[in-house]
């Protein structure tokens, strides 16, 4: 499952990226490499500053010093121009457009990878109406690929939580990204639903996009990820392969608490995953 | 808009439609006693209306003769029949034959809603006498028969059994033909009720008239004859906007003088301009206090360019070089307002705009010559806007084609239809489209829409744009219609619509983001203070208590956005969390 996949070209490297809110540095000098091919986990304990990395990464955030470059290219910290160069993301806090209709969401992810504006809108010509129909398509397969087919019509606030998160993934995943950013994809999801999620994330990678995953919960991170980085209190503490990562000193005594041999037995996935529910409470405000 | 305020939404929204009404009626009386005191309620209230309720031709309409109802009798005489229509179509156990499709859900809030619309007409009726005539002394035994008999019929109707809402029956299958004819009834009776809604010549009589029709509306939804009529005109589209555009043409037809005819292309103007907010608002969801500046810079281009003596620049160009320029006019007027201020998030988006509209009336009213260049003639504005001629059709007198006879107003009247057309066809292709979708996406979640590769900005000043464009082109016809541009038609709030405050009202009124919704509210926001003469002082208190009821009873407007609609397509869930973006967004709008 985990291989080393050190040879493959960077799809994102991160240099230096510092952001500071006031007098409060939230994430410091952190370097990170996402390599074609890879799943890498971002772990750390509360308010070490993940999500705001991952705003630094997609634009949300303008980072107080470094770059991030992306397939060679240095990336302009506007969200919209981070999509359109291949980022795509969820939302810790999923936030999908809850009055539109789960179709609907979809193709709004679709925005950068079509081109039809105003004017072809109103005169609807056969170019608008192929394209529309692409989208639509596209849009469908993503659906499918995502397992809400059925629900295609239904309003996206009047699904239930555990597909509400997959509909974020649907989303990004609409515009063709070469890496997605997930942000705790299981957090407050049951054991069966967080299975399906790590069957669906292991997909998106074999088609061919990197992902750059947060998680609380350790089982999914040893499960899937390459390589895994902490951070604590916006410092990159380690780095490395799960195996190397979990037995580190000091990940043990700033995160993980109890020391792991090998996979984490049950007792130790349950009391994970306690922290990890009481985490999502506590996020979730 | 925050992912809070849906939550609050989903709550009330399903609150009131989706609970279903079980346990004991109001007043407790075995079923069938109940809907016999409903019918002879009703039959009694329906006779009541042959006798003389007054004894002086002083209330108008006549209420005094014996056996020919007159006035509001003939609301009430309406509305009983209607209830009794009710009663039998939803008579137990499976209502009369012949009558079930006047209430396919086979529930009895249809009836109770005619019950209180008839009451409610009847009471108010009079009340009305004995307010102008000083007393109920003025009232003749057929009045306080008329007032008993609509009460026992509304006991009868608390009395009916509550059933279960529950999913409708499948209608029969018509004939295709047969649903058509179906479609173009409904349209003339429309035609019909509106006719005489705009044609109803004293404030009492319009008062019933709106207590009437909206209690019978909310009766055929509660029955279900609406749902069965919404899929009709879903399956037939384009017969259904051929009918509606029908209907439309047809109307100036029915009216012997320009009275009325001035009063609707007013209310198409109103209406137009109101769809065009709708982009802004329904649609991006901005805040856009200041709309009505656009539709003044639209008139005021096409009021200087008309070739009125009034006019500083003495040149007139033709109707459809005067439509271009104004709308450019209005669209370049849009960029310079937006560019700046796009980039502000709500309420600072509101009050920029609010200050912007009111930048524009003041300007206007000061390039007079004196106190700025000459160019609009100041206070006195631009007048003697002559009347149009297009292709040699001249809008300023009669036509006649064979027996029909079209008044200049309306020429105006079809001329502003077409616009009226135009921009609601501009609406729903704009609105079903990738950019259409992009606008829902930023007004449902700015910060997740930049995510998703949306450049928030230049969406927004395409909306911001385009609704102005709008508001210019209906603006070049207002001024040929009003024959004068002045600079006091274009505040942010007044008694006379169109303004900035009532543009915004007629949309949320009539339900944000649907084309149908803003056409009527900005009909009923027109005819309201039109016809209510007597409230003048009290009109902007009305209309403030009135859409504080609306936002307490049915916040998403009187036409529901069909995205709303959807809300009832499964039992509804927690949504999951609320926003934790406060964070992102203060940092995002510094940025
Ligand atoms: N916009 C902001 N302004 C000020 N401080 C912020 C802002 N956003 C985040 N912070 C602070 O930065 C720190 C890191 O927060 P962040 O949300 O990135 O943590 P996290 O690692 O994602 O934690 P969790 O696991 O709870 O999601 C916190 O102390 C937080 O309060
Ligand atoms: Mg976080």
């Amino acid at each position: 499952m985990t291989t080393t996949t050190a040879t493959t070209a960077p799809v994102l490297t991160a240099t230096g990226v510092t952001m500071r809110f006031g007098g409060l540095t939230a994430v410091r000098a952190v370097d990170l490499t996402v390599r074609e091919g890879q799943i890498v986990g971002l772990i750390g304990p509360n308010g070490a500053g993940k999500t705001t990395f991952f705003n630094c990464l997609t634009g949300l955030y303008t980072p107080t010093e470094g770059t991030v470059t992306f397939r060679d290219t240095v990336l302009p910290p506007k969200p919209h121009l981070v999509t359109q160069a291949g980022i795509a993301r969820t939302f810790q806090n999923i936030r999908l457009f809850a009055n539109m209709t789960v179709l609907e969401n979809v193709l709004v992810g679709r925005h950068t990878r079509t081109k039809e504006g105003l004017l072809s809108a109103l005169l609807r010509g056969p170019a608008f109406r192929r394209a529309e129909k692409a989208s639509e398509d596209r849009a469908t397969e993503l659906l499918a690929f995502t397992g809400l087919a059925a629900k295609r019509d239904h309003l996206a606030r009047n699904l239930p939580y555990g597909e509400q998160r997959r509909l974020e993934i649907a989303r990004a995943l609409a515009s063709d990204p070469g890496l997605l950013l997930l942000d705790e994809p299981t957090a407050g999801m049951n054991p069966q639903e967080t299975r399906d999620t790590e069957g669906l994330v292991l997909a998106i990678r074999d088609q061919g996009t990197a992902v750059l995953v947060i998680e609380h919960d350790m089982r999914f991170i040893f499960n899937l990820c390459d390589h895994v980085a902490v951070l604590v209190q916006g410092e990159k503490l380690v780095e490395g392969t799960p195996e190397t990562v979990q037995r580190d000193e000091r990940v043990i005594a700033a995160y993980l608490g109890t020391p792991f041999d090998g996979a984490p037995g049950e007792a130790e996935a349950a009391e994970v995953q306690a922290a990890e529910a009481h985490a999502a409470e506590e996020t979730d405000r | 808009m925050t992912p809070q305020h849906h939550r609050i939404d989903a709550g009330t929204g399903t609150g009131h439609r989706a609970v279903p009404r079980l346990g004991l009626p109001l007043i407790p009386l075995p079923a069938t006693t109940a809907q016999i005191l409903t019918a002879c309620g009703a039959l009694l209230t329906l006779l009541s209306t042959f006798l003389p309720w007054t004894w002086t031709r002083a209330f108008p309409g006549n209420l005094t003769v014996t056996g020919y109802p007159g006035g509001l009798q003939i609301l009430t005489l309406t509305g009983a029949a209607l209830t009794l229509t009710q009663v039998l179509a939803t008579a137990a156990p499976t209502g009369l034959p012949g009558l079930r499709w006047l209430n396919p859900s086979g529930r009895h809030t249809a009836t109770l809603l005619l019950a209180a619309g008839t009451l409610a007409t009847t009471w108010y009726t009079l009340i009305a006498i004995a307010a102008r005539l000083g007393g109920l002394v003025n009232l003749e035994p057929g009045g306080y028969l008329a007032g008993a008999a609509a009460l026992t019929t509304l006991t009868g109707a608390l009395a009916l059994p509550h059933t279960p809402a529950r999913p409708l029956p499948p209608a029969r299958a018509l004939p295709a033909w047969a649903e058509i004819a179906v479609i173009a009834a409904v349209f003339g009776l429309a035609l019909r009720v509106l006719t005489y809604g705009i044609g109803t010549a004293y404030g009492e009589l319009f008062t019933g008239f709106l207590l009437l029709t909206g209690f019978t509306t909310a009766a055929l939804f509660a029955g279900g004859l609406g749902a069965r009529l919404t899929t009709l005109t879903h399956r037939h589209r384009r017969v259904t906007l051929t009918a509606a555009l029908v209907t439309a043409v047809l109307f100036p037809l029915t009216q012997d003088t320009d009275e009325y005819t001035l009063i609707i292309v007013n209310i198409l103007i109103f209406a137009t301009v109101a769809l065009g907010l709708n982009v802004v608002v329904g649609l991006a969801g901005l805040l856009d206090l200041g709309y009505v500046a656009f539709l003044g810079v639209g008139a005021y281009t096409a009021a200087l360019v008309s070739g009125s003596t009034a006019s500083t620049l003495h040149i007139h160009f033709p109707f459809w070089a005067a439509v271009l320029t104004g709308a450019a006019a209005s669209l370049v007027f849009g960029v310079v307002i937006g560019a700046p201020t796009l980039r502000l998030r709500g309420d600072y988006l509101a009050i920029v705009t609010l200050g912007f509209g009111e930048i524009f009336r003041i300007t206007v009213g000061n390039l007079n010559g004196e106190s700025g260049p000459s160019l609009t003639n100041g206070p006195n504005g631009i007048p003697n806007i002559p009347d149009l001629v297009i292709l040699g059709y001249d809008f300023g007198t009669k036509h006649s084609l064979g027996s029909l006879t079209l008044t200049p107003f309306a020429n105006y009247y079809l001329l502003m239809l077409f616009f009226t057309a135009l921009v609601v066809l501009v609406f729903s292709r704009a609105g079903n489209s990738r950019i259409g979708r992009a606008w829902v996406a930023i007004r449902e979640d700015e910060t997740a829409a930049t995510a998703m590769g949306i450049n928030g900005f230049r969406l927004k000043l395409i909306a911001f744009a385009l609704g102005a464009t709008l508001a210019g082109l209906a603006g070049t016809v207002q001024a040929h219609v009003a024959y004068t541009v002045v600079p006091e038609q274009y505040v942010f709030a007044g008694p006379v619509p169109p303004n900035s405050a009532f543009l915004l009202a007629a949309v949320i009124l009539g339900g944000m983001g649907t084309i149908t919704g803003p056409l009527l509210g900005a009909a009923l926001l027109y005819l309201i203070p039109a016809k209510l003469q007597f409230l003048q002082d009290y009109q902007l208190l009305a209309f403030g208590l009135a859409l504080i009821l609306l936002m307490r009873f049915r916040p998403e407007g009187i036409i529901p956005n069909r995205r709303r609609q959807l809300e009832f397509h499964e039992a509804s869930t927690d949504p999951g969390p609320g926003a934790d973006g406060n964070g992102i967004r203060l940092t995002k709008a510094e940025a």
